[in-house]
């Protein structure tokens, strides 16, 4: 059985497909481990594997992030309001991987309607992080990335809205893509944030997630409006070397408010960029460090409204406390959503209200228009822009909860790359010990570039991979994630 | 308060357009199934479900920007108008709204402010008593409704009395119904209509506070809830105090106006661009589609039907405006052999009054019968009253009129021989009557007349009469 969990999600469909490996008895491994899992990672497990069907991806089992709906499975991203609710469709995105032959495990945890940047804000408790069960995974999509960090799951779909993918990729120690918006169909994705939403793969390494990511682009999605179709095809990186690789490293998001260790992780990695063949050279994003400002009036805009649906008239959790409509939808929402959530519809419908759109909601637009022409100027020159991906390694659980700035601030070097909408991955660069001390924990770095770069941005990374030999297993040294503590 | 008040009228009109599925979903449009049967994840607003935008949809919105001679934006764009309902699944509507895509235009003098697209709102059904939400017990939903394309068209305020509002919306659903892209039907909401009325000295340019008339569904309601709304708003200006800026509500039954709701408890609607749309590009090809769809108009057709049929300008706007009403009156004419100008009479008159909501395809009568109808009559083969007898047999039973006429032995009665007996001896029975006639009193033939039609069951030709009775007489014939 430890065999198999040693095999990488591509190498796993490998030996399916040359008949090494059981379908069945792979999915059955995880399934297992998933069952047990201990971190709070899962909100649901399959009780059985699908019928198998055979495809590119290998029968390989992939755990979905809550949001994601799946027919007849629990989807609650994470919220109380939703609590038992069972969609009567499929994403498309988590249908084209299951024909594909990437059976659906199970559902992870994450933060409430994807607000959060430690899975904190679940309604079904807190994620673990495995390197550190006293600390976070990171967030929103913190079940899915501890999930694959603990080896409960080969690999993980989550979605990236200010970061939720590769902030939490960072935390655990694994690999996680923010694709170009508009490149994966957002249909059937529970939504926080409409034009910034994306869905992206977290894995083990940087084959599994442009193996997994091959099979979610393609041609664009006629219910998903904004869905385009992705030019090519996404290709199995092999580079291994960074010859003529042009990096441009920001200081607005590499300096002030990063953690040492991180910042000296991340600053090696940047060396053995050079080592590779890379020209490193400064790239100034002037406009970047208004980005969290913006963002945060943009997305809890969208979200205000995405969210007015959950009102109890339909589906989900109904306050039976109230005799008339308005009661009924006040209570409903009270008691439905959490703390984060009612905080971010407050900031949204106020910065929509009338008289004070131009000042919030037309302001921060320009500034996203802004951040999106200062990545361009910087594509000009670069052909990629690198940053931590955190500012800090994996905080313990509880630290940030009564501070919303300061948990904001997670997302710091990730939201500028949500606004202008190009890709973006994290991958670990090694460890660093937390700033009061203790266990050395895993380090992200991120790497951007335009839109639609998906396959150079993926090679280089890989490269980066090969050569900075980053071992993920660490992980279960700090115990057996399917076992209580 | 010695200058007359001006009434200054808008009108708001929401036209359910007749495409095959909704706004922004595949569902098929709903004509009375069973409650929430028409429905998908999208037009119920289940969680992680997107809009995709109809295109047959933003052609009809491009076919009435057309008709109504409107700029049409080479872009626009979605926006959500956000409110709490249970008839809104989603907690906002999407609609348009500083990027519409029309705006400008005008029909018949009244100026177009904007056509915008957008979708409708489910229905709720108020179980109680009353059948409305006061008094209610419960009320339920049913989303077959929900997300069927709506086209909204905003006037300008430029009309200055009821009937005037009332004719004028007329002309828009002929127009609409010319189109093809809507049912327009009043009684079944696929078209319905706000008013924004205020009053204003007359002369002055400025207006007045307005008040807002929900949703009056017929156009008789229409007139009389707009009158009823000046009238209420002259008393309070006659007696010195202010119009209130308030949604108002006319019950027909009663003729009460009763307020919905003020300025002050308007809704922020919060407003902002739809993220799940991507903007609607209008392109040459469009354009060029909404242009080749175009049927002729009904003030178009109104001014062909004068100018070279010679109709009167009366029965040409009537011919015009009621589609169906024109179309039957073309192909009649096509059929050949009747006057223009007598056939419209016969179809906009006679034909109207016999058939159910003046609609001829709820009769039996084919163009073609009328045409040979007509013919008869023009001919002198068949006097006016037996045709009208005719016309009743046609309507209910279709048929061709010659066999009608033959079957019932109504054709005219050309035997001048057997006809001037007739005349003879009613002048004999009524001398006061003849003497009257000598004398030159044009009224009194139709004491002689009368009693003769009756004698012949209305096949004498009423010309021939009044000939004969003259002759008789030894007076000179009428001008012909």
């Amino acid at each position: 059985m430890s065999e198999i969990l040693e095999l990488s999600a591509a190498a796993a469909a490998g030996a399916v497909a040359s008949g090494e490996l059981d379908a069945g008895e792979l999915f059955e491994t995880y399934r297992a481990r998933a069952a047990a899992d201990q971190l709070n990672a899962f909100v649901w497990v399959a009780e059985a594997a699908p019928p198998a069907v055979a495809g590119p991806l290998g029968g390989v089992p992939l755990a979905v992030k809550d949001l994601f709906c799946t027919e007849g499975v629990p989807s609650q991203s994470g919220s109380r309001i939703l609590a038992g609710y069972c969609p009567p469709y499929t994403a498309t995105v988590v249908e084209r991987l299951a024909a594909d032959g990437a059976p659906l495990l199970g559902k992870t945890n994450q933060d409430e309607f994807a607000m959060g940047s430690s899975t904190e804000n679940s309604a079904f408790g807190p994620v673990r992080n495995p390197w550190d069960r006293g600390r976070v995974p990171g967030g929103s999509s913190g079940g899915s990335a501890a999930a694959v960090a603990a080896r409960l799951a080969p690999w993980a779909l989550g979605t990236d809205t200010g970061g939720s993918i590769r902030q939490p990729a960072a935390l655990c120690g694994i690999v996680g893509l923010k694709p170009t918006y508009g490149a994966v169909s957002r249909y059937g994705m529970i939504a926080f944030a409409s034009s910034l939403d994306q869905a992206g793969p977290l894995t083990r390494d940087v084959t599994d997630a442009a193996l997994l990511y091959s099979r979610m682009v393609g041609p664009r999605d006629p219910r998903d409006s904004t869905s385009l179709d992705f030019p090519g095809a996404i290709e199995l990186p092999v580079r291994s070397d960074l010859a003529g690789v042009r990096i441009g490293v920001p200081a607005e998001l590499s300096g002030d408010g990063i953690e040492a260790g991180v910042l000296s992780a991340f600053e090696a990695t940047l060396e053995l960029a050079r080592a590779l063949g890379a020209s490193v050279e400064p790239c100034a994003l002037p406009h970047a460090p208004h980005a969290l400002a913006a963002y945060y009036v943009l997305a809890p805009a969208e979200a205000s409204s995405n969210l007015a649906r959950f009102d109890g008239v339909r589906y989900g959790y109904r306050s039976s406390d109230a005799d008339e409509l308005i009661g009924m939808y006040t209570q409903t929402r009270h008691d439905g959503f959490g703390a984060e959530v009612k905080r971010r519809i407050m900031l949204g419908t106020y910065a929509l209200s009338s008289g004070y759109y131009d000042a919030f909601y037309g302001r921060a637009q320009r500034v996203r228009t802004k951040i999106a022409e200062d990545f361009a100027v910087g594509f000009e020159r670069f052909d990629f822009i690198a940053t931590p991906t955190a500012p800090g390694v994996a905080f313990e659980l509880g630290a940030k909860t009564s501070d919303p700035l300061a948990m904001y601030l997670n997302d710091f070097c990730t939201v500028p790359m949500s606004l202008a909408g190009i890709p973006a991955i994290s991958i670990p660069c090694g460890l660093a010990e937390p700033p009061g001390g203790g266990r050395a924990l895993p380090v992200g770095f991120q790497l951007a570039g335009p839109a639609f770069s998906e396959n150079t941005l993926l090679a280089a990374a890989f490269a980066l991979e090969q050569a900075l030999g980053f071992d993920g297993a660490l992980a279960s040294s700090a115990g057996d994630p399917t076992a209580d503590q | 308060m010695s200058a007359e008040l001006e009434p200054v009228i808008g009108l708001e009109i929401h036209v359910q357009l007749a495409t095959a599925t909704k706004m922004f979903c595949g569902c098929e449009l709903s004509f009375g199934e069973p409650p929430n049967t028409r429905t998908c994840p999208v037009c119920i607003g289940l969680p992680g479900a997107l809009p995709v935008v109809n295109a047959r949809a933003i052609h009809f919105g491009l076919m009435i920007g057309l008709a109504l001679g409107c700029e049409l934006a080479p872009r626009s764009i979605f926006h959500r108008k956000n409110y709490f309902y249970p008839d809104l699944p989603k907690g906002y509507q999407i609609s348009q709204y500083d990027e519409p895509l029309c705006r400008g235009g005008s029909l018949a003098g009244v100026r177009i402010h904007r056509v915008h697209l957008e979708e409708d709102a489910a229905k709720l059904i108020h179980i109680g008593a009353s059948g409305r939400i006061h008094g209610s017990q419960l009320s339920v939903v049913d989303f077959n409704r929900g997300g069927t394309p709506l086209v909204e068209i905003v006037t300008e305020p430029d009309l200055h009395s009821p009937a005037q509002a009332r004719e004028w919306l007329e002309l828009l659903r002929a127009t609409l119904r010319a189109l093809g892209v809507s049912d327009v039907n009043m009684d079944e909401g696929s078209l319905r209509a706000d008013a924004n009325v205020s009053l204003r000295p007359r002369g002055s340019a400025t207006l007045g506070t307005k008040t807002e008339l929900k949703n009056m569904n017929s156009f008789r309601f229409l007139e009389r809830g707009v009158a009823a709304e000046i009238e209420r708003q002259r008393a309070i200006i006659e007696a010195r105090e202010e119009v209130v800026q308030e949604t108002l509500h006319f019950d027909p039954a009663s003729g009460a106006i009763t307020s919905l709701r003020s300025k002050e408890e308007a809704q922020d609607y919060r407003y902002f661009p739809e993220p799940d749309l991507v903007p609607i590009a209008t392109t040459e090809a469009m354009l060029e589609a909404a242009r080749a769809a175009m049927p002729e108009l009904p003030a178009a057709r109104a001014e062909r039907f004068e100018r070279e049929l010679g109709l009167g300008a009366d029965r040409a706007h009537q011919l015009a405006f009621r589609v169906e009403l024109g179309d039957f009156y073309e192909r009649a004419l096509a059929c050949g052999g009747a006057d223009p100008v007598a056939l419209a009479n016969w179809v906009g008159g006679e034909l109207v009054a016999r058939t159910a909501d003046g609609d001829p395809a709820a009769s039996r009568v084919t163009p073609a019968a009328l045409a040979a109808l007509v013919a008869m009559v023009a001919g002198h083969s068949l006097s006016v009253t037996a045709a009208r007898e005719v016309l009743d047999v046609l309507v209910a039973q279709g048929g061709d009129p010659e066999t009608v006429v033959a079957d019932r032995g109504l054709g005219a009665l050309d035997d001048d021989a057997g006809l001037a007996v007739i005349v003879a001896r009613v002048i004999a029975e009524d001398p006061a009557a003849a003497e009257q006639v000598r004398a030159g009193n044009p009224k009194a033939i139709g004491a002689l007349v009368g009693p003769i039609m009756r004698e012949t069951r209305g096949r004498a030709d009423g010309a021939e009469v009044t000939r004969l009775i003259r002759d008789a007489l030894g007076l000179e014939p009428l001008d012909p």
